[in-house]
């Protein structure tokens, strides 16, 4: 299935390969380059693309291109999906997925590698089975190793993938048994200038942090689970359970993991945590643009909102903005004409804003186009959704475990955009109009 | 070395800073671990004194410094020699990494590599069984052709090995042994056999990947493990799940017969026949050959349903494409929900699930027509991933909701991003051909983006303007006229060359611009580029043709210039169009035909779908993606038109897993015998054979009995065919108006359910687990001599249907009966929510129908609210009738009574006497129902009912109609 890989950095070089058949010359990332050449943004480099001999499927994440070369038809999602593993996999062990992270411990990377593939297929993909066949490197473990010479290795062979629950190592213990789950959800939504939705969905995930010695079989239940009508497990879920009784039930694996993503399509009903009221103005003639941006809270049930940032992507005409933040700080990049507000929390007594103007460029007609205002924030101890887990209890094992839920509702994709015109058509005085001003 | 050397072409100036870096001590790339050996990091002549050390450090210590040379691609093949001295160290670290260097240099050091094959073949009788398999991986990966006897040996012997792992192992080093030496393949098809009798999920995914690799072909291999691999499907890792799936689906293509034919009427019936889908269920049933699935394609279609919910996104597509080739049309919808939500993940994922929604929409609008703003473009995403978008809400454009699409281009016509607004462009084009209501608009839009200030944009606009004018060219002087101003302003060489063409073809409606246009031309022919010449020309050869008086000159004047052009196209054209219109002695017959040739009426251009054509590779592929056939891709056969034998699946000692998970279907007295063998078969693991061939025998008397009650109705009979307990429930409905309010109507006789006895009835409370659900409250009873044990909820349909199951009733004892409540969506219609009812030994199909006034629930209001919102209501929305009332039924409270045991509404006071209202909201939708009856001086009434839902109007009109001229 998956041939070789090849690490890209930014700058174009090819700072790792690895070959799980025979050698595939380096030469084939070539096409790879003429691509990226073609493409106007890193990203839009298409993720696969056909050779003469091979296909390559590439993921990019922190700057760094993962090529595999595949030499047959393989469905390109299992590529994908897989390199995305890797990945993954990188950062649960370094911390970090960077090249120097990378090239600094390329042993390690070389070992996960070759445990991760076999004949390019894939063999254990499984966080848990990994660290116990190679022992994630720390700065302690690295003087250990040189002092000693002893290895990061596992001295002893792993024996999870040979058990029922492949994901989970045995022998696992722990002075402190403790269960946490934090349910974070992310509002996706584009707003008009109204302040009307016209999509909002939210996306939530519940990631744990289980530790609990031996074999603790756990079963979770939501007080509302019908919300819960879009979901994806991670593979310790029993599915039978949970389609007859709404009712998570699982062996955990060791250590921190995703249990469960889902999604509150744009079907039903989104609270919107702010408000944004915003008008930006251009006129024709002037080099003066007008600046007034309020934010607000609303359903948030009483629950602050915080480390809120405004960011806009001001027209190119704009030279500068003069802006007058009543809380915050803002700044404007002349060159990329990026602007980012910094807001901090919302007080609802007094709400923030941001007022003032922009110079244009002189001579320069108006810009043709509003722009569209992104806006993060936080808001803690709340799911918007309004998901709340009911209990959690634990079988198989004996020991009371603490436990402990958290949520937190952020904001996603979340955009107010500039239009609020419903489409009308074009009415033929404008055509007229337009063909007058031909002449 | 060939990599070596590919490298430094690549980037001489790089591997010249790396050269230098190895030969200093301060090497960054390194890193700590290395840091402090700095001393001794010299040129790669040390690394072999350091290998040939007694020391394990620095044995190791150099080996992880080639395993650095050989991540960043240089060669260390020299040391071959001194490293294989190690491959039998003790430390495990080394060992590995000796492994990691044999499999990459082993194929260029074929006689060196030999010495290392005893240590490998001694390690395959290890007792730790992770040692042998590591010993067979490495072994089967060094690609030496003098080995394969070896290996053929270590593969057959680890594929009957007690570990699972290990023959995982082994069915990994089948396909690295096919790949080395193709003439193995008989031999290791007998191993594949082998292994794929295996019951371990862990072999499972593995062995099908050998299977995919080496012998595709051999679907008489799969048979017997069909219903295995379907089993243990949701137990297998994720990857083999995978190929799992995208293997059955080609093995499923080849043995069941298609389940598409007999849903051709169902596909409208969604919309169309919600309300008498019993009439529908009947014409599909009286169809020549009824259509029954084979029990073992609703197996695979079961089995890989939760899969939907997987969190790896290529099991997700995989199970979605499965669907979308096996499954019937109807039930392919379940996956759109779980293919939206992937459009969250990486970029990446996004773009191989867009491809395929694309091409899923072209032919199944419907399907994603709900999520249509998920396909929304957002200004961050990738301009790959904006367009697929873009071609996903073309393709799901329709007259209901072409506005709001409309409006969205708008916005992304104003986007920064100009390729992405090109598209845009083109896809109001398409739009404006596939909804004809819509054309006009679209039309003015794009002209006035004519006048948009991105050249980009107002090309593309002429482009796109000039395919519309052609579909439709009447009365569209104005824009031609228009454009013809544009003209010089326009610089995009595909736009002039547009508005040329359009010129030369409508320049009998633009007389007097035309050849202004063309005295324009050619002033500046020389400087443009070929393919606005080339129009040039045709406009000067059409103009002269209508209007040669005025253009004659001209043209000639073109004709000359385009005879000595550069081009050999542009000349050719000129030679030829010189030829056609201008009479000379040497112009043959053509040139009478000039005017036809030219001036014929064209077809208009069809603006496509890219992706029109890609459903002919199966979905989720890599050729699929490409659009053009990967090496390997297996074609995705043709249902067959008559199933090959289905017995060749039947296991003969069934396994227990297959006894335990197997669920008998509804029809399944009526499919053949060897399924009811298979049934028996697998039953005999549990219960005993006697015992299920009995049930068969009872539930064939049941049949037989329905046909004696009622021989004489034909058309019905089906209908019973499809659920024995159809025929209760029939003869329920009835009698049902002579019962107070609370009416209770038979699920189960204890007859058909061998001792268990269902009644359900309507509580008409809110339901309590979802508002959209109409409580049911069912009561079992136990008319037996023996305990009921485990009675659940098991298969339901249709798949759409969302019930509340209630929880297992663990025991019910002989004459106890317990009360459950359940809550079932009908989402308004009457369809027949058709489950069944399980106990641990049984599986009883049964279904609610609910009578129309079930479906509602009351609400209060006013007289005046009734009277505004009946207002509202009017026309198509009301539907009324003059009834003629039984006497008994004179008073208001008699008709309160009768009415209130049809529908579940509530009264509204009324000041008028002869004036009875009552209003009602429908469960699912919130539909208002509202229901008012005037009596008039006879035994007469008009009843009325106002609801924007006009079948349940008329079902609850004939209801009421019924029970109000009862006594």
């Amino acid at each position: 299935m998956i041939h070789s890989l090849f690490l890209i950095n930014a700058s174009g070089d090819i700072f790792l390969e690895k070959h799980w058949k025979s050698v595939v010359s380096r030469s084939v990332c070539d096409y790879f380059f003429e691509a990226q050449e073609r493409a106007t943004e890193p990203e839009n480099v298409p993720p696969v693309i056909p050779t003469p001999h091979h296909y390559l499927i590439s993921v990019l994440r922190h700057h760094i291109y993962f090529v595999a070369v595949i030499q047959s038809e393989v469905p390109p999602l299992f590529v994908i999906e897989f390199l995305h593993r890797v990945v993954d996999t990188f950062q649960d062990y370094f911390g970090v997925c960077t090249e120097a992270a990378i090239k600094d411990n390329v042993v390690v990377v070389y070992e996960l590698l070759e445990e991760m593939l076999d004949n390019g297929f894939p063999l254990a993909t499984e966080s848990n089975i990994l660290k116990e066949l190679i022992k994630p490197p720390t700065i302690l473990r690295t003087m250990v190793n040189t002092i000693t010479g002893s290895t990061n290795v596992g001295e002893q062979l792993p024996t999870g993938q040979l058990s029922v629950v492949p994901w989970r190592r045995t022998g696992v213990k722990y002075t402190n048994n403790e269960a946490y789950f934090d349910v974070v959800e992310e509002i996706d939504a584009i707003i008009d200038k109204s302040g009307s939705t016209i999509t909002a969905e939210i996306q939530g995930v519940i990631d744990a942090c289980v530790k609990l010695t031996g074999m603790p079989d756990l079963t979770l239940s939501f007080m509302n689970p019908r919300l819960l009508d879009d979901v994806s497990f991670h593979p310790c879920v029993r599915f039978k359970r949970w389609e007859a009784e709404r009712i998570l039930s699982f062996i955990p694996p060791d250590g921190n993991f995703r249990l469960l993503s889902y999604h509150v399509s744009s079907q039903n009903l989104v609270a919107i945590p702010v408000y944004v009221k915003h008008n930006i103005t251009f006129r024709e003639g002037s080099s003066q643009g007008r600046f007034d941006l309020t934010l607000g809270p609303k359903q948030t049930m009483g629950k602050a909102v915080e480390s809120v940032l405004v960011s806009s992507q001001l027209p190119r005409g704009v030279l500068n903005a003069n802006l007058n933040p009543s809380q915050g700080t803002y700044t404007f990049d002349p060159v990329t004409k990026l602007l980012t507000w910094d807001v901090g929390k919302i007080n609802p007594q007094k709400l923030p804003s941001l007022k003032g103007t922009m110079s244009l460029q002189a001579g320069a007609s108006k810009p043709d186009e509003n722009p569209t205002i992104n806006i993060q924030f936080k808001i803690q101890q709340m799911a918007i959704s309004g998901l709340k887990v009911n209990r959690l209890d634990m079988y198989g094992e004996k020991y009371k475990p603490f436990k402990g839920i958290k949520y937190m509702t952020k904001a996603g994709k979340f955009q107010i955009c500039p239009y609020n015109t419903p489409f009308t058509g074009f009415s033929l005085t404008v055509l007229t109009n337009q063909i007058h001003v031909f002449r | 070395m060939s990599t070596g050397v590919s490298y430094n072409d690549q980037g001489g100036a790089e591997a010249a800073v790396e050269a230098g870096q190895e030969s200093t001590p301060t090497s960054s790339s390194t890193g700590a671990a290395f840091g402090l050996f700095s001393a001794d990091f010299k040129k790669n002549e040390d690394l072999k004194e350091m290998l040939e050390s007694n020391k394990e450090s620095l044995k190791l210590e150099a080996m992880k410094r080639i395993v650095g040379l050989i991540a960043k691609g240089k060669s260390a093949s020299e040391l071959f020699p001194a490293v294989v001295k190690n491959v039998a160290s003790k430390n495990i670290e080394l060992k590995k990494l000796v492994y990691v260097y044999l499999v990459r240099y082993a194929e260029k050091q074929q006689d060196l590599a030999l010495l290392s094959i005893s240590t490998f073949q001694r390690a395959l009788k290890d007792p730790n069984q992770f040692i042998r398999a590591s010993a067979l991986r490495v072994l089967s990966s060094i690609r030496v052709p003098i080995i394969v006897p070896i290996m053929m040996l270590a593969i057959k012997e680890a594929a009957a090995d007690l570990s699972p792992y290990v023959r995982k192992t082994s069915a990994h080093a089948i396909q690295k042994l096919y790949s080395l030496d193709p003439d193995q393949k008989e031999q290791l098809i007998e191993v594949i056999e082998k292994l794929l009798k295996d019951k371990s999920t862990l072999v499972a995914g593995s062995v099908v990947m050998a299977f995919e690799e080496v012998c595709p072909d051999r679907i008489d291999l799969i048979h017997k493990n069909y219903r295995k691999l379907c089993n243990l499907l949701v137990d297998v890792e994720e990857w083999g799940q995978v190929v799992i799936i995208s293997m059955l689906t080609r093995y499923a293509r080849t043995q069941f017969t298609s389940p598409w034919t007999e849903v051709r009427g169902a596909e409208f019936d969604e919309n169309k026949a919600f309300y008498d889908s019993d009439s529908e269920e009947k014409k599909d049933q009286t169809e020549a050959k009824p259509y029954i699935m084979d029990p073992d394609h609703r197996l695979l279609l079961r089995n890989t349903k939760p899969l939907l919910q997987s969190r790896n996104t290529a099991v997700v597509m995989a199970v979605a494409q499965l669907y979308w080739h096996l499954a019937p049309k109807h039930e392919v919808s379940i996956v759109t929900k779980s293919l939206v939500r992937l459009l969250r993940s990486h970029r990446e994922v996004q773009y191989i699930v867009l491809q395929n929604i694309a091409t899923m929409s072209i032919q199944r609008k419907g399907m994603f027509e709900p999520f249509i703003k998920s396909f929304y473009v957002r200004s961050t995403d990738a301009t790959h991933i904006k367009t697929l978008k873009l071609e996903i809400l073309t393709n799901l454009a329709n007259e209901a909701n072409i506005s709001t699409i409309l409006r969205e281009f708008q916005t992304y016509v104003k986007s920064q991003d100009k390729a992405f607004a090109a598209a845009t462009i083109q896809a109001i084009g398409r739009c404006a051909t596939n909804i004809s209501e819509v054309t006009d608009t679209c039309l003015n839009g794009l002209v006035l983006l004519l006048s948009n200030r991105d050249e980009t944009v107002v090309a593309e606009s002429i482009v796109v303007i000039k395919k519309l004018l052609q579909t439709q060219p009447t009365q569209h002087g104005d824009i031609i006229k228009h454009m013809a101003k544009l003209f010089d302003n326009v610089t995009v060489p595909m736009a002039r060359a547009s508005i040329l063409w359009l010129m030369g073809e409508y320049c009998e409606k633009v007389p007097k611009i035309a050849p202004d246009v063309l005295r324009k031309m050619a002033k500046t022919f020389t400087a443009e580029e070929d393919i606005v010449k080339l129009q040039t020309v045709n406009l000067a050869a059409k103009l002269y043709l209508t209007n040669s008086k005025q253009t004659k000159l001209l043209t000639q004047y073109i004709l000359n210039l385009g005879k000595y052009d550069q081009n050999y196209d542009i000349r050719d054209r000129t030679r030829f169009i010189r030829q056609l219109i201008v009479p000379n002695e040497k112009s043959g017959a053509l040139s009478k035909y000039a005017r036809r040739i030219l001036l014929a009426p064209k077809p208009a251009p069809g603006l496509e779908s890219a992706f029109k054509d890609r459903d002919r590779y199966q979905l989720g592929t890599l050729s699929h993606s490409l659009n053009l056939k990967a090496t390997g891709y297996q074609e995705l056969p043709d249902w067959p038109a008559v199933a090959p034998d289905q017995s060749v699946r039947n296991v003969e000692i069934s396994a227990p897993i297959v006894g335990k998970t197997k669920q008998p279907k509804s029809d399944k007295f009526y499919s053949d015998d060897e399924d009811e063998k298979e049934e028996e078969g697998s039953d005999s693991s549990g219960s005993g054979s006697e015992d299920s061939s009995s049930s068969s025998e009872g539930l064939f008397l049941s049949v037989r009995f329905k046909h004696c009650l009622f021989p004489q109705n034909d058309s019905k009979k089906p209908t019973f065919r499809t659920s024995g307990i159809s025929l209760f429930y029939m003869s329920f409905q009835v009698t049902t108006s002579s019962f107070g309010p609370l009416k209770t109507y038979e699920l189960l006789h204890h007859m058909t359910g061998k001792g268990l006895s269902a009644k359900y009835h309507f509580p008409r409370q809110p339901c309590l687990y979802q508002p959209s659900m109409v409580a049911v409250q069912v009561i079992l009873t136990n008319s037996s001599d023996h305990a009921l044990e485990e009675i659940h909820i098991g298969d339901q349909s249709p798949a759409s249907l969302n019930i509340h199951c209630f929880n297992t009733i663990e025991r019910l004892e002989p004459g106890a009966s317990v009360t459950v409540s359940m809550g079932i969506d009908f989402s308004d219609s009457t369809q027949a929510a058709n489950f069944q009812l399980c106990t641990k030994e049984d599986q009883f199909s049964v279904s609610i129908q609910p009578a129309v006034g079930e479906l509602l629930m009351a609400s209060t209001m006013t007289e005046q609210d009734f009277c505004k919102e009946q207002g509202k209501l009017q026309g198509m929305n009301e539907a009324s009738a003059t009834i003629t009332m039984a006497t008994a039924n004179a008073s208001r409270q008699a008709i309160n009574k009768q009415v209130l045991s049809v529908a579940n509404v509530g009264e509204v006071p009324s000041s008028q006497n002869n004036f009875s209202r009552f209003a009602g909201q429908t469960v699912s939708s919130r539909a208002l129902v509202l229901v008012s009856l005037e009596l008039s001086e006879s035994s007469g009434a008009l009843l009325t009912i106002n609801t924007e839902k006009s079948v349940m109007a008329s079902m609850l009109l004939q209801d009421l109609k019924q029970a109000l001229a009862q006594a």
